[in-house]
């Protein structure tokens, strides 16, 4: 049992489906199991102890997934972002491992002491014809996916996520060849996250040809959604807003376009809002997940968000805010800091167990003995099972004795109707040890004073809670996936008060 | 046979092959079609499935038993029945879930 076994049971389905590239031309089943296999041959006859992937979204990625997994070494996708000093770093702990790469990248990764690049163009050029040898036994137990997390601090972590937390994903989420022939799905995450994995995982076994954007423009995605008669996407919240613009100044429909999954942060209330209005079509799905847990692990899906936008009753009506319940594969609690279980309505920290829980990094599990998984998010179950999520306990303000979670008065600023995305940070004070500071993006054409949104808090919530500081912004910091970098933002206000002082 | 989760069988007597999702403590008499299930590079020797257990396996379908604790994954279908001595093991009918990634 490895994640290529989930393709050579599409090859087995349905040989002749095209699962990877335009519905005109592109590869089938078959083929992209054979490219696979000779990527593995390949890969072998090199010696290579591991294959990392470095450069944009493309064909080659899901043929050196699996030609990696058939090898039986470990595929690690590693951000082409990443500053070169952090790139070091990463590449030295995949130092006996074979680099496939885009050819703008080459000079820059032997720069950065990668010693073995392969061009996808040579890569190519090596599996294009057939050859001969044998694949390994891969163990279940064996490393499928090494994931570098990006971490707030300097160094960052391995994820290591096995085989058979994977497959067990997989099989356990996705209905095999559950869907039409004309399904497929748009890509556009990066390959170095969790997502871009799933992604590719998922649409193969559900058998939705996989199309790859390879970096994410707007106009662009509408054009190519349009052109590939796309049903499925995944989105980031940064994304979302600037699709459903594109698609309004385009003057253009996507009648084809069936299903948007979204996740990676937190979601603006508004925009999943205008989406159930402008795409009453569209089925939504909110997906909360990990890198350490093999993405997905609580989804709100589409008869959730139309109940909940249809709804009256201020509670349904708040499960748009949530993400949904967990899997029925797994257990989720949210526990206190006792580390014992909470009843609804009571916030915790996140744990999380179960068949895809891999909570593993290079060298060290982090599991409990019991199997648990701490996700170090910090959340709460409503009385009807619906998760919400508060942010990283990381990100949770210390003002004296009183603990401050950051999401709430970002929730209370974005209700206000000139803010169109708000951060919380804390920022260091020498009266209460942190201070809480609102970093606030106005919707264009409209105004607000800081105190006139220090007001709109403080009635709201308490004092306590209430910005001391409010800075306005033309944007905020966002990885590509979608997260709030608030590490940045706390690094930039926490200098401007040691300038002040 | 001891079952080992991730391990892969295959039918003596069919095409059938599947990955062990989920393996009981105790060892088991798997069967397809009757017959006791085989290791991957076991010959094979084709042969109608016995009455009874006769309703086919179904590529990319689970076949679970609750109650013994056990889960095997389909990776490639025949037309035996899979048990565990008598007891044939059921599709699992989970409800597909909404694509998340």
């Amino acid at each position: 049992m490895n994640i290529a076994m989930l393709l050579e049971m599409a090859a087995e389905g349905d040989p002749e489906r095209i699962v990877l590239g335009s519905h005109d031309g592109g590869i089938t089943a078959a083929e992209l199991l054979e490219r696979s296999r000779r990527a593995a041959l390949y890969f072998e006859q090199s010696g290579a102890k591991a294959v990392g992937y470095f450069g944009l979204n493309s064909d080659v990625l899901p043929v050196t997934l699996f030609g990696a997994a058939l090898a039986g070494v470990p595929f690690a996708p590693i951000n082409y972002r990443a500053p070169d000093e952090q790139l070091a770093g990463i590449l030295g702990r995949v130092a006996d491992g074979l680099m496939i790469a885009d050819d703008d990248e080459v000079e820059r990764l032997g720069a950065c002491g990668a010693q073995h690049i392969v061009t996808k163009g040579e890569l190519a050029a090596a599996i294009a014809e057939p050859r001969s040898g044998e694949h390994p036994f891969v163990d279940p137990e064996e490393i499928g996916v090494l994931l570098f997390t990006s971490g707030t601090t300097s160094e960052p972590k391995a994820a290591v996520l096995r085989h058979r937390h994977l497959v067990s994903y997989i099989i356990s989420s996705v209905e095999f060849l559950g869907c039409e022939p004309s399904e497929a799905q748009l890509i556009c995450v990066p390959p170095y996250h969790i997502a871009g994995i799933a992604a590719v995982l998922s649409s193969l076994y559900a058998g939705r040809r996989i199309m790859y954007l390879p970096a994410f423009e707007a106009g662009a995605w509408v054009r190519l959604a349009a052109e590939e008669r796309i049903t499925h996407a995944m989105v980031v919240p940064t994304m979302l807003g600037r699709i459903l613009s594109a698609i309004e100044d385009a003057g253009v429909e996507l009648p084809a376009l069936r299903h948007l999954s979204y996740g990676g942060g937190r979601m603006p209330l508004e925009l999943v809002e205008r989406t159930l209005r402008d795409m009453p079509g569209v089925d939504l799905v909110n997906a909360y997940g990990l890198t350490e847990t093999s993405s997905t692990i609580a989804m709100l899906t589409p008869h959730d968000h139309r109940e909940a936008f249809a709804s009256d009753d201020p509670a349904v009506r708040a499960r748009l805010g949530s993400v949904g319940r967990p899997l029925p594969s797994l257990e989720v609690e949210v526990r206190g800091t006792d580390e014992a279980a909470l009843p609804a309505g009571e916030k915790g920290e996140i744990w999380v167990r179960g068949e895809q829980v891999a909570g593993e990094y290079v060298g060290r599990t982090v599991l409990t003995e019991e199997g648990w998984f701490r996700t170090r998010d910090a959340g709460w179950f409503d009385s009807d099972g619906f998760l919400y999520i508060e942010g990283r306990l990381d990100d949770v303000i210390v003002r004296g004795a009183e603990n401050i979670s950051p999401g709430e008065i970002e929730e209370v600023l974005m209700a206000h109707g000139a803010v169109a995305e708000a951060a919380v940070i804390g920022i260091p004070d020498a009266e209460w040890g942190e201070a809480v500071a609102a970093v606030v993006v106005l919707h264009p054409g409209t105004a607000a004073t800081e105190g006139e949104l220090q007001d709109w808090v403080r009635t709201r919530l308490r004092s306590t809670k209430m910005p001391c500081v409010v800075e306005f912004r033309d944007e905020l910091p966002y990885s590509p996936t979608g997260k709030l970098l608030r590490r940045v933002l706390r690094d930039e206000l926490a200098e401007g008060v040691s300038e002040a002082s | 046979m001891q079952l080992k989760a991730g391990a892969r069988l295959r039918s003596a007597t069919d095409t059938c092959e599947v990955v062990v999702v989920r393996a009981p403590a105790e060892p088991v008499d798997l069967r397809c079609g009757g017959h006791p299930l085989v290791p991957m590079d076991a010959d094979v020797t084709p042969q109608s499935p016995e009455a009874g257990f006769d309703q086919g396996t179904q590529l990319g379908k689970r076949y679970s038993d609750e109650e013994l604790g056990i889960e095997l994954l389909c990776t490639k279908a025949g037309e035996g029945s899979l048990s565990v001595g008598d007891t044939i093991l059921v599709v699992k009918g989970a409800k597909p879930l909404p694509a998340s990634d």
